[in-house]
């Protein structure tokens, strides 16, 4: 669009456009320069705290970086790939990664069927919408750490789960099991998100015709089978949407492995890469080691957003 | 006019709208009420217990723990009210949410409607880097923006720097232009001939149609900050400075042990945690909706 103005400057042929030629500051700035200063606080608030940092992440990754007081002079020098190399070479941080690789595998899969059953099915029902669609949002409004206390009542080692399961209850138990620490999790984040996915849904179901359904219908389809046939690649663009946000959502993960299982536990077998970050940047002090382990992170959310949107398009 | 009417209109209106034909309604539509709502019972039950538990004087963890019995009391949370400074920390909730509100309302709405309705050099490239802001997720740039604020700035235990990542929230921005685009180019260009300065017509046109826009913007910005715990956690060591969600997670993981009852309290910390949130989101719910964010997302 801020092509226009360009397209009728001196020396240029008239191109048809109705009105005087543009002055010179419109070519520079704009038909409506004021523009600018209207999205100037935004634009400035971008570039302080995303693209500069970006840069800074970056930065900081390839030198020798450590915290000194502000205003002090210090010599950062540039190490090359070293911090990626102790990264890389760091069985915490290998645990954290692998740790997020299940937890996708399971919170991605089970947000989007969920999501996609729900939310077909809130938009087949008449009755009882506003109830429906409340319970299953109001967990995506509340806080995760007031959220985080009501699981850690239920899945305690005496919590109600288990006391309902009685001889059942795995041991040790949930949160201190190394095997179902992770799963726990996935399952407590699929829950508290579920609702916005199913509300992404919603929106991208408003978009199928009546007459699809209509057609499978003459057709003989069943329920089942229009929901195969004609809903799942009806919504096919809102799922790429879906696991892309639930990838990032999971990467970001920290508050659950921080509150609900004890900083990572038991024995790192619930860390997750933010949380790592925090322990190497923040509380051990090395920014430059953490720093690494973030861009690594946004390289494999980028990688893996890549691979499932070209498989979930080519399908 | 009829665009933001027709967008505010609730899902309820069209209930027919998609879904299989009526021929093949009845069992199939009986199954789906079954399970929406043993579902929504499901999705509910930790917010019951939340609130049973921080009432009950004892932790019961039986599953009779669950039922209301005769024996309520309001004293876990004159117990959390002891421990941790309750209202002071609300009150930091408060001015931290606050900040990103106005920030966002202020500067959003202004970026929002230039995104949409003027011409100016560099907006492409603005859009693009505000779309941008949605892949990369803030945490990952927590280490250089703690480096930026607490270390080169000295912001850290200030409200100023709890507020600064989060001033101007992008994903209201997107939904403010959304709502901007899809105003009528004869309203605007009406209102320019008429001799209206492009402020004036932002506050006397534009903004009275996207009221209901505005809300949910407000909204969704308004649970980013107030649930938000790893920034500010990071970013204040003062207690006398620190949000709700931060006080509670620092006394669930620290000093729960030594308090009677350490769940009921941790429990009435959260019900006053979430209430707030709830609380705003069910008396808007149905600003919350398909169509209305919809239009945002599908962009």
């Amino acid at each position: 669009m801020t092509s226009v103005a360009t397209t009728t400057g001196p020396g240029r042929p008239d191109t048809g456009r109705p009105g005087p030629r543009r002055p010179r500051w419109a070519r520079l700035l704009g038909r409506q320069p004021l523009g600018i200063l209207f999205a100037a606080p935004y634009a400035v608030f971008l570039v302080t705290v995303f693209a500069y940092p970006l840069f800074l992440a970056v930065w900081i990754s390839f030198h020798d970086y450590f915290f000194a007081a502000p205003g002090a002079q210090v010599e950062r020098p540039f190490v090359g790939f070293d911090n990626y190399a102790a990264v890389l070479s760091d069985p915490e941080v290998r645990q954290s990664f692998v740790n997020v690789a299940v937890f996708l595998v399971i919170n991605v899969r089970l947000t989007v069927v969920l999501a996609l059953v729900l939310a077909t099915a809130l938009n087949s029902v008449v009755h009882g919408r506003t109830f429906l669609r409340v319970s299953y949002y109001v967990p995506y409004v509340t806080a995760s750490v007031a959220l985080v206390a009501v699981w850690l009542f239920l899945f305690g080692q005496n919590g109600m789960v288990n006391e309902v399961l009685g001889p059942l209850a795995p041991n040790p138990s949930w949160l201190v099991n190394s095997t179902l620490a992770m799963p726990v999790i996935a399952i407590f984040v699929t829950w508290k998100q579920l609702g916005f996915f199913i509300l992404l849904y919603l929106a991208a179901l408003q978009g199928i015709s009546k007459e699809l359904y209509d057609a499978a219908a003459v057709d003989g389809a069943s329920r089942w089978r229009s929901f195969l046939s004609v809903t799942v690649p009806g919504v096919r663009p809102a799922t790429v949407l879906v696991v892309i946000l639930a990838t990032i959502t999971g990467a970001n993960l920290f508050t659950e492995p921080y509150l609900l299982t004890n900083g990572g536990g038991p024995d790192g077998a619930s860390s997750s890469p933010v949380f790592v970050m925090y322990q190497k940047g923040i509380e051990q002090g090395n920014p430059d080691v953490a720093s690494a382990i973030g861009v690594i992170l946004v390289i494999c959310v980028l990688l893996v957003s890549l691979v499932n949107k070209r498989l979930l398009e080519r399908e | 006019m009829t665009a933001t009417e027709s967008m505010t209109r609730t899902e309820a209106t069209r209930p027919e709208a998609v879904g299989p034909s009526r021929g093949s309604r009845g069992l199939g539509s009986v199954a789906s009420y079954v399970v929406l709502f043993l579902g929504a019972l499901l999705f509910l039950f930790p917010f019951y217990y939340m609130v049973i538990g921080s009432l009950q004087r004892e932790a019961d963890t039986t599953v009779a723990g669950a039922v209301p019995s005769g024996d309520l009391t309001l004293n876990n949370y004159a117990q959390i009210n002891q421990r941790v400074d309750l209202l002071g920390s609300l009150v930091n909730s408060g001015i931290f949410t606050g900040g990103v509100l106005l920030g966002t309302v202020v500067f959003g709405i202004l970026a929002g409607y230039a995104l949409a309705r003027l011409h100016f050099r560099g907006r492409g490239t603005l859009f693009a880097v505000m779309l941008l802001v949605q892949i990369v997720p803030f945490q990952l740039l927590i280490i250089p923006i703690y480096v930026l604020i607490v270390r080169s700035y000295g912001l850290a235990d200030t409200h100023l720097g709890m507020i600064l990542p989060f001033a101007i929230n992008s994903t209201a921005v997107f939904v403010f232009r959304q709502f901007f685009l899809q105003l009528p180019e004869d309203l605007f260009a009406a209102a320019r001939i008429d001799g209206a300065g492009e402020l004036r017509i932002l506050w006397s046109v534009a903004l009275p149609l996207v009221k209901p826009a505005l809300l949910t913007a407000v909204l969704l910005t308004f649970i980013g900050p107030w649930n938000e715990f790893l920034w500010p956690f990071l970013v204040t060591k003062d207690t006398e400075l620190q949000p709700l969600a931060v006080t509670l997670a620092n006394y669930m993981s620290n000093v729960a042990g030594r308090a009677a009852n350490p769940y009921g309290a941790i429990l009435a910390g959260a019900v006053v945690l979430a209430a707030p949130a709830v609380a705003l989101f069910v008396a808007f719910q149905k600003h919350f909706t398909a169509s209305e964010l919809g239009s945002g997302v599908k962009g």
